[in-house]
């Protein structure tokens, strides 16, 4: 799956902003006011999503600012979907 | 019904706490076209994930004759949403089309029939075409006035009488219930004037709307406090259902309360009350049975 750099959210509150990249293997760089209690999860949530999408090579940047976890899956989500033109409602 | 813009997950996870009767989550005015697909997403993910609890959800989708109308049909039924709200609605077949196309994801689902339609009418063609776009479904429950779009078609502005949206609103009230439909009435957008709002909102309700769109959690107390009946009256309508029950077992159909004969629409009258003061929870729900 190619993928292109793509982003997806915003930093207002209670959102997450997700950049993607090309990589190799899935990497995530997480900056959170609360990656101390909350980071393992929103880590597990982004990576979890990313391989429902079938992708297993990429960069992730994610700048939360007190995301839920649907929030989280949708922004993933958007960025892949803009990064591959993937067709998510198919599947 | 609180509007909640369909892009900002910090509002849509906070908007229930407020305990508006309805949320409708926006895809429409207030996303940019930039952002149609990631709020599609959103709305998707918070209708899957999100307790709502008892409240109503509705999404507003982006017209069918736009590239994003049918795949937000496809997200929001696949979401399992409560009612599909359908913007800029002007005639009867605007509704079908949209019916076909949610039989198609509810077919695909096998849940058809779940989902609900509320056509928001928006223009002049839309009034003059209320009953129509009313009774074009069966899944039909409520028809709504969008005003500022309305105004605008008129060539004329909103005023704070509301003197130039008369016709719309009898129209809407008139419409739904011949068709014997729901009605509410459209937003208000000025927060700092609570006094117009209140005003507005004792109109609507004079001329019968079931209720009225909202912007902010603040707008919710004073619809309440309107639309909440009086314990006077609360009193009053419980015994004539407690006279009418036990005329009914003795197999009358008129009796008198205080003197007053008691008909059918007064009956009727006195249980739309009894519902409203449940809703507005001045009354328990066991105590009116």
């Amino acid at each position: 799956m190619e993928i292109k750099n793509a982003m997806a959210g915003t930093l207002e509150s209670g959102d997450i902003l997700i950049q993607v990249e090309p990589g190799k293997g899935l990497q995530v760089d997480l900056q959170s006011s609360v990656s101390a209690q909350f980071g393992r999860q929103i880590k597990a949530v982004i990576t979890d999503t990313l391989k429902g999408l079938g992708v297993e090579n990429a960069s992730i940047k994610a700048t939360d600012k007190g995301a839920l976890d649907c929030t989280i899956r949708a922004r993933v989500t958007a960025a892949v979907v803009r990064a591959t033109g993937k067709d998510v409602w198919k599947d | 019904m609180m509007f909640v813009p369909g892009n900002n997950p910090g509002m849509m996870a906070d908007a229930h706490i407020y305990g508006p009767d309805s949320i409708m989550l926006d895809l429409e005015d207030s996303v940019t076209m930039a952002e149609k697909d990631a709020a599609r997403l959103l709305v998707y993910n918070a209708l899957k994930s999100i307790d709502y609890g008892d409240t109503e959800m509705v999404v507003r989708i982006n017209p069918l004759s736009t590239p994003y109308g049918k795949k937000d049909v496809e997200a929001v039924v696949k979401a399992g949403v409560d009612v599909i709200r359908m913007p800029k609605t002007e005639t009867a077949d605007e509704v079908r089309e949209l019916e076909a196309e949610i039989i198609k994801v509810e077919t695909e689902l096998g849940c058809v029939g779940r989902t609900r339609i509320m056509a928001a009418i928006e223009s002049a063609l839309g009034i003059v075409n209320a009953f129509e776009i009313a009774s074009a479904s069966d899944r039909m429950m409520g028809i709504a006035l969008g005003a500022e779009d309305y105004s605008a078609n008129l060539k004329t502005q909103r005023t704070p009488g509301g003197a130039e949206l008369l016709l719309a609103r009898e129209t809407i009230v008139v419409a739904a219930r011949a068709a014997g439909i729901a009605c509410f009435d459209t937003v208000y957008s000025n927060l700092d004037d609570m006094e117009t709002f209140r005003k507005e909102v004792e109109l609507i309700k004079t001329l019968g709307f079931d209720g009225k769109s909202i912007i902010n959690p603040r707008q919710i107390e004073v619809v309440n406090e309107v639309f909440a009946p009086s314990q006077k009256d609360i009193d009053k309508a419980l015994r004539i259902i407690a006279a009418i029950k036990e005329a009914q077992a003795k197999g009358s159909g008129v009796i008198a309360v205080n003197g007053k004969m008691v008909d059918r629409p007064v009956v009727i009258r006195a249980e739309r009350t009894v519902a409203l003061a449940i809703a507005s929870g001045i009354l328990d729900k066991e105590e009116a049975l």
